[in-house]
């Protein structure tokens, strides 16, 4: 039988390794190989190489096809000096992997060389089991985490969609959760309002709903207003800092306002609106994308834009497209996959459709175009009465 | 003929219908066969000939804005989307 040490030299003799240096070089590469990191938890944490992923060496067969499916990727293994990585590098390539390279050195030599470091915060060992489940997502992961707790999601209205945007928001760890709302919570809320309850009648929404979410989570701080966005709070509320909002609001003057700010603070717009059984769902990202205004130029007359309170909601309708507002929303702080900036989903409850059309940045946009002609705050109340009577466009 | 999807806020319009259809070989022919046949759905989305600037128009998923406008081709298999924008949320 091999000694340790004759058994290392046996695996380094069969294996790729390549020095910290030209690691360093491809690190920062267009084609950059993918950094697997090999060492225990407590290594990592303490500082790992900025884009690495994290499999255990104990975990790496088990795991590595899970968040590796691509078999013919370049992989850099590494560890703390070249040992285990050199085993990782073998047990990868006994796997079917076709590139992959021990990193000889290793973090010890990386960091001695100066090389940049990503330190991650630390997850409590509550938050590592509490978000577990995202933990496990490569997408997601600890520095996902960390990104979504330190976030900051301004929900427009807890009602309808706000219930289980907010709470599924809440329960993703998102850190900061502002709620915007004049309302109280009314009996005939309750067939959908799902952030309130029986106990909670005649208490304002803003506040009901932060109970409710920091009973879910107590790591999401929430900042409650318990007025109506206008165009006199708007700077104070919008002004106060957020990664996203998310618009469940009930009217068109909130619409545009939310719009125009959104675009004058560049913060990302996750709507969502429902009537009956249909809904429409849709980003609008500054710069990125069109906005609400670039789609919609101008709201319906009354006549033809009911209210959920005039027209009826199916009550689950506001859970499936409030739920997706929050993927879009996660997504966004995330910065993964695709978000439906340029589409509008169109969901209807009764047939179980979903139906895409695609929403283009208009250049002659009033607010986001080539020549904006609103540059400021307007009467969002008289602009939408003018337009409902065709004055307007 | 060519499927017209009609938005819940216009359908007391279509006597309460989801879809319709309509003929014609441009997105204008097709509303004009529709105001034809459902005069009150027409008062609402045209304006001075013009569809209303509240209606969005989408010709297989595309906003006929973007395209030709009014005088777009219509192809075999195509919808007619008719969206005008909904306020509810919080409601």
């Amino acid at each position: 039988m091999p000694t340790y040490r004759e058994l290392l030299a046996q695996t380094k003799a069969e294996i790729a390794e390549i020095g910290t240096p030209e690691a360093h070089e491809r690190h920062g590469a267009d084609d950059a190989p993918l950094f697997v990191d090999v060492r225990e938890l407590d290594e990592w944490q303490e500082g790992h190489v900025p884009g690495a992923i994290h499999i255990p060496r104990g975990n790496l067969e088990s795991r590595v096809e899970g968040l590796v499916p691509d078999k013919e990727r370049e992989i850099f293994v590494y560890c703390a000096v070249g040992a285990r990585s050199a085993f990782g590098a073998k047990a990868l390539t006994d796997l079917g992997y076709t590139d992959v390279t021990s990193v000889a050195g290793g973090f010890t030599d990386w960091k001695r060389n100066g090389y940049e470091v990503a330190t991650p915060h630390f997850l409590t060992p509550g938050q590592r089991s509490r978000y577990s489940r995202h933990l496990l997502i490569p997408e997601v992961g600890d520095e996902g985490q960390q990104k979504l707790l330190n976030s900051r999601v301004l929900l427009i209205g807890a009602g309808g969609l706000g219930s289980p945007s907010s709470l599924y928001l809440a329960a993703a760890g998102v850190g900061t959760l502002g709620i915007v709302d004049a309302d109280v919570v009314d009996d005939s809320n309750l067939q959908r309002q799902i952030v309130h309850s029986t106990e909670r009648l005649g208490e304002p929404k803003a506040l009901s709903a932060k109970r409710t979410i920091e009973a879910l989570n107590p790591d999401v701080h929430v900042e409650a207003y318990e007025e109506r966005l206008t165009s006199d709070n708007v700077e104070r509320i919008v002004g106060a800092g957020w990664d996203v909002i998310v618009d469940g609001a009930d009217n068109f003057p909130t619409r545009y306002l939310v719009n125009d700010a959104s675009v004058w603070h560049d913060i990302p717009v996750v709507h969502g609106s429902i009537y009956r059984f249909e809904g429409q769902v849709t980003v609008f990202e500054p710069g990125a994308g069109p906005c609400y205004r670039c789609l919609f130029p101008s709201p319906p007359p009354p006549e033809l834009a009911p209210s959920c309170a005039e027209g009826g909601v199916l009550g689950v309708l506001p859970g499936i497209v409030g739920s997706l507002q929050a993927s879009e929303a996660l997504k966004l702080i995330l910065d993964i996959g695709e978000t439906l900036t340029g589409r509008l989903l169109l969901f209807d409850a009764l047939h179980t459709t979903f139906d895409e059309v695609s929403v283009k940045r208009d250049p002659t946009c009033p607010v986001c175009g080539e020549h904006p002609t609103i540059t400021e705050y307007v009467d969002y109340v008289q602009f939408c009465a003018l337009a409902g009577r065709g004055v307007a466009s | 003929m060519t499927a017209v999807r009609i938005p819940p806020t216009l359908r007391g319009e279509v006597g309460g219908a989801r879809q319709v259809d309509a003929a014609g070989a441009t997105v204008r022919e097709l509303l004009d066969d529709l105001a034809a046949r459902y005069p009150a759905l027409g008062a609402q989305l045209l304006e001075g000939g013009d569809v209303a600037p509240f209606v969005n128009v989408y010709l297989g998923g595309e906003d006929v804005r973007t395209l030709d406008g009014l005088d777009t081709a219509v192809a075999d298999g195509q919808t007619l989307i008719l969206l005008p924008a909904m306020a509810g949320g919080s409601c």
